[in-house]
């Protein structure tokens, strides 16, 4: 190469430069960024490339990268069996992950499995959490009921004023948390049979129902 | 919640805080950046003790060799299958590694056990002197795991606690492989026992503790 470029009358007719990205096997070296000349095969090994980039510093590199993990992520979400409502906050998260430990890629392997390892990690993560709020939702639940159980001192006129203004809030609350308070807390049905009967998911349901008693609290106590 | 550009804006943040780095070593080569500090150890206690009684012991009851061995070999395998894990996609399988060698190595003390004889140079030990065996292998795992934990918050184990268990296995079977240097006492049932409460102990502690400090890392 130094030969050629020491004589420049050369270049043009001389003996072919042996360039290594020129050949179909160099995109094998991860480190540079492949163009997708064989490339049909090859979206998992051109994210390696592109993350082995990122790691040197390259941030365009690494923003596509990025974005072009977003829809594994998600699958690999929802195989796990996080909610179709969560997903978005799993995709975040195993981003942020991502980027705290982008070091331990290892270009010589699967970029796919090292970000499916992490995204089913953040999965399960995510997994936990909302089953722990499922659990206080459950909590509020009970706290509704036993509330409207309370009050031993009201009188019968009393009783059917609040469950009027009750019926008046929930009546007042966005549809879909409408629907969850009335099929699961007024008809109490099973999350399952609530889903079935709505064809909305349980997770769905769920949500709703935690976000309408908490409108319905504020609505009453003027907290939140 | 479901905002399509709340992707894009992170993506785009991530993007601006960008910085290179160094990338981890395999997992081989830190596993033989351990060994190295095992191995001055290791000398050190040549240099002090010499390697002629332990050849001697090794000599008159094979048995005791091949539980060095598999001692050795545990720490190996161990230290490997830690590190490993601590790289993401990485077969959670490869924690099963070190089980042949421990299979070894607990075998070739368990037979030691039942020979009639006592290997030469050797006496069977007291429970004072069996006592110490423990103290050893615990005093020497402690700045062992130490180190192996340090090198691993750098990766990013995703089983935090299995992870912990083998480096627990790893710095007890490298304890128990140095006390092999120096350790004058045929196998019998109070010594055996002695090392693998020593063991399980190693273990256990990491497990508990090791496992919380590395889940920070993942």
């Amino acid at each position: 190469m130094t030969d050629a470029a020491a004589m420049p009358g050369l270049t043009a007719t001389g003996p072919m430069v042996l360039d290594d990205r020129s050949f179909p096997w160099a995109s094998v070296d991860p480190a540079v960024p492949a163009e997708p000349a064989s490339a049909s095969d090859a979206p998992e090994r051109r994210r390696a490339a592109w993350m082995a980039a990122a790691q040197a510093g390259d941030r365009r590199a690494y923003e596509r990268v990025l974005a072009d993990s977003v829809a594994l992520i998600r699958t690999v979400a929802r195989r796990q069996g996080v909610a179709y409502d969560q997903l978005d906050d799993v995709v975040q998260e195993t981003l942020l992950t991502v980027h705290r430990v982008r070091h331990t890629y290892d270009p010589a392997r699967s970029y796919d499995a090292w970000l499916a390892a992490l995204a089913s990690r953040r999965a399960i993560d995510g997994l936990r959490r909302s089953g722990r709020q499922a659990q206080r939702e459950i909590g509020d639940e009970v706290a509704l009921a036993a509330h409207a159980e309370a009050g031993d001192a009201s009188t019968a006129s009393e009783r059917t004023q609040q469950a009027r203004r009750l019926r008046a809030a929930v009546a007042a609350l966005p549809p879909g948390q409408r629907e969850a308070v009335e099929q699961l807390g007024l008809k109490e049905l099973s999350l399952d049979e609530a889903a079935a009967r709505t064809g909305r998911s349980t997770g769905a349901l769920k949500v709703n129902l935690h976000r309408a008693l908490r409108a319905l609290r504020g609505h009453f106590h003027g907290d939140d | 919640m479901a905002d399509p550009h709340a992707h894009d804006r992170l993506i785009a943040t991530l993007g601006a805080e960008l910085a290179p780095v160094r990338r981890l070593w395999p997992p081989w080569l830190r596993t033989l950046g351990w060994l190295a500090v095992v191995a001055a150890i290791a000398l050190a206690l040549f240099a002090r003790y010499g390697a002629a009684p332990m050849l001697a012991r090794w000599a008159g009851a094979p048995d005791l060799g091949w539980a060095g061995l598999g001692a050795v070999l545990t720490a190996v395998a161990a230290a490997w299958a830690a590190f490993a894990l601590g790289v993401p996609g990485r077969r959670t399988a490869w924690a099963w590694l070190p089980l042949p060698p421990a299979l070894l190595w607990i075998g070739a003390s368990g037979l030691g056990c039942l020979r009639q004889w006592v290997a030469p140079a050797t006496h069977v030990a007291t429970a004072h002197e069996a006592g110490e065996c423990l103290y050893f292998i615990l005093g020497f795992s402690i700045p062992l795991s130490a180190l192996l934990i340090v090198l691993l918050r750098r990766a990013c184990p995703l089983r935090p606690v299995l992870t912990a268990v083998l480096v627990g296995l790893a710095s007890a079977a490298a304890s128990a492989s140095l006390l092999e240097i120096c350790h004058a006492f045929d196998a019998a049932a109070t010594d055996l026992l002695m090392h693998a409460l020593a063991v399980g102990l190693v273990v256990a502690a990491n497990a508990a503790m090791g496992g919380r400090l590395l889940s920070r890392a993942a």
